[in-house]
């Protein structure tokens, strides 16, 4: 019979579970998401490409592109954390599921003189 | 009637991993029970040669994914030894703060997992649901649920500040509350008992022998916890193993129970006697020699050995994971058991197989 009082109060109480789509959690301020650069601030030194345990940035200073494969991206926040010039950033949310794999691909334009 | 062989895994509905038994069986009693390991091999240790050490953090760090910041405490403690580092006190005492809540969040995964196996769904999910709000912690604190990836050779490079902490602590208490009201389900619970009481049991002489691990070891009657050797700001905290002495099935579970009460008070004394400072030494030059470093997971004595030879690259990385000990003992608990508790035998030992072979 001890059940009888937890019974009552789950019968009483709100739901342990949120309804997702309809009510989001608010992330977490330092929650570590997808990644983004600022190609205009990018001095294209290759460092994060190095220090990726994934290997999933690519990095040309010639032809003057930044790549990632977010597919491959482990979010562990290495990248950021050696970016010299601080050009890079993660959102607090991960990317949404696609259905095929994509490369993000920036291209630096020329800056003005 | 005659003896019968049955495949038992690699793809089971009660297990998650890739264990395969192959069992002999007499009518439902198991008579002989070889295991066969291999299906999810990565070559974890062999990335060793193409990575270098402080790549290695996040690489060793995904050998498991419920104890990974365990790894790679004590993968930075090995190359900390090596690089003749000082570790600041305050990162000594975040580690055990991180560390004590990947013990809580792990044993509450199989209090959980170990009520599904015998069928109590139920309490699966209420464990589980406790086990979110350390989940949150996690995230809230590092940034990610599991692979939190907090350590640095010479110390950590996040900080928990005063309100975060305080926001921990009411947790904490929360979840001491809800763990504490499933109690009398998990540990006084008639059915529970009849699943697990007398069920595998391995004496003192024979856990030690086989060379067991963490609860394993400590549920047979062994007060044996690598926290006692030392590392990290365990010394200045006041604990005692958690030892229990049949052997069997519900002295494992009632090990692990109380190791999250005990990693909660572990936090508490963390919190309170925090001292404030620098967060990571950073060390000059590069690795070289030879070290053998031991942690205690929640799961058991994870061992490393690291040989380097002063160069960008380590020469040998070896890790030996508690699963991989616990293997011999359950071999031995498995003979003379009924099939239908083979899984819940496999379970007591709370098997890693990525963790084994890595």
């Amino acid at each position: 019979m001890f059940m009888t009082k937890t019974v009552l109060k789950n019968l009483l109480t709100k739901y342990a579970t949120r309804l997702y789509p309809f009510q989001k959690i608010e992330p977490f301020k330092d929650a570590k998401g997808e990644l983004k650069i600022e190609m205009e601030k990018c001095i294209l030194c290759g460092v994060c490409k190095m220090r990726c345990p994934s290997q999933c940035i690519s990095v040309d200073k010639k032809e003057k592109f930044w790549q990632v494969d977010p597919f491959a991206c482990v979010y562990c926040g290495i990248c950021v954390e050696a970016c010299p010039v601080k050009c890079l950033y993660q959102e607090s949310l991960y990317r949404p599921p696609a259905d095929s794999k994509t490369m993000v691909f920036h291209v630096q334009e020329a800056k003005p003189e | 009637m005659a003896r019968t062989v049955l495949p038992f895994g690699p793809q089971h509905p009660v297990l998650p991993e890739p264990l395969h038994l192959t069992l002999t069986v007499d009518d439902e009693i198991v008579k002989e029970a070889i295991p066969k390991l291999g299906y999810v091999h990565r070559g974890l240790e062999k990335l060793a040669e193409i990575r270098d050490h402080t790549q290695m953090i996040q690489i060793v760090e995904r050998v498991c994914g419920i104890c990974s910041f365990l790894h790679a405490l004590c993968y930075c403690q090995g190359i900390e030894a090596l690089m003749k580092a000082e570790v600041p006190p305050r990162a000594k005492y975040l580690r055990v703060v991180w560390a004590e809540l990947h013990r809580i969040h792990s044993h509450l995964l199989w209090l959980g997992l170990f009520a599904d196996a015998f069928g109590f769904e139920s309490l699966f999910m209420q464990f589980w649901r406790i086990r979110e709000r350390i989940m949150d912690v996690q995230e809230a604190t590092a940034g990610n649920r599991v692979i939190i990836s907090t350590n640095v050779v010479g110390g950590v490079k996040k900080d928990i500040d005063k309100e975060m902490e305080k926001w921990i602590l009411e947790t904490l208490v929360k979840v001491e509350k809800e763990v504490n009201q499933l109690k009398t389900t998990i540990l006084d619970d008639y059915t529970v008992k009849q699943r697990t009481v007398g069920i595998g049991v391995i004496s003192k002489e024979k856990a030690y022998e086989l060379g067991a691990a963490g609860p394993t070891l400590r549920a047979s009657g062994i007060a044996q916890d690598m926290r006692q050797t030392g590392y990290a700001a365990y010394p200045e905290l006041d604990f005692t193993p958690v030892v229990e002495t049949d052997g069997d099935s519900y002295a494992r579970t009632v090990c692990r129970f109380n190791e999250i009460l005990q990693a909660i008070d572990l936090v508490r004394q963390a919190f309170a006697k925090m001292p404030e400072g620098e967060l990571a030494f950073k060390p000059k030059g590069l690795p070289s020699g030879e070290v053998v470093s031991r942690v205690e997971q929640p799961r058991g004595e994870v061992l490393y050995y690291i040989k380097a030879n002063g160069k960008k690259f380590l020469d040998r990385l070896r890790i030996r994971t508690p699963t991989f000990a616990n293997i011999p003992p359950l071999l031995e608990m498995l003979p003379g058991c009924d099939l239908a508790d083979v899984p819940i035998l496999i379970l007591t030992i709370d098997p890693c197989i990525s963790c084994t072979e890595r």
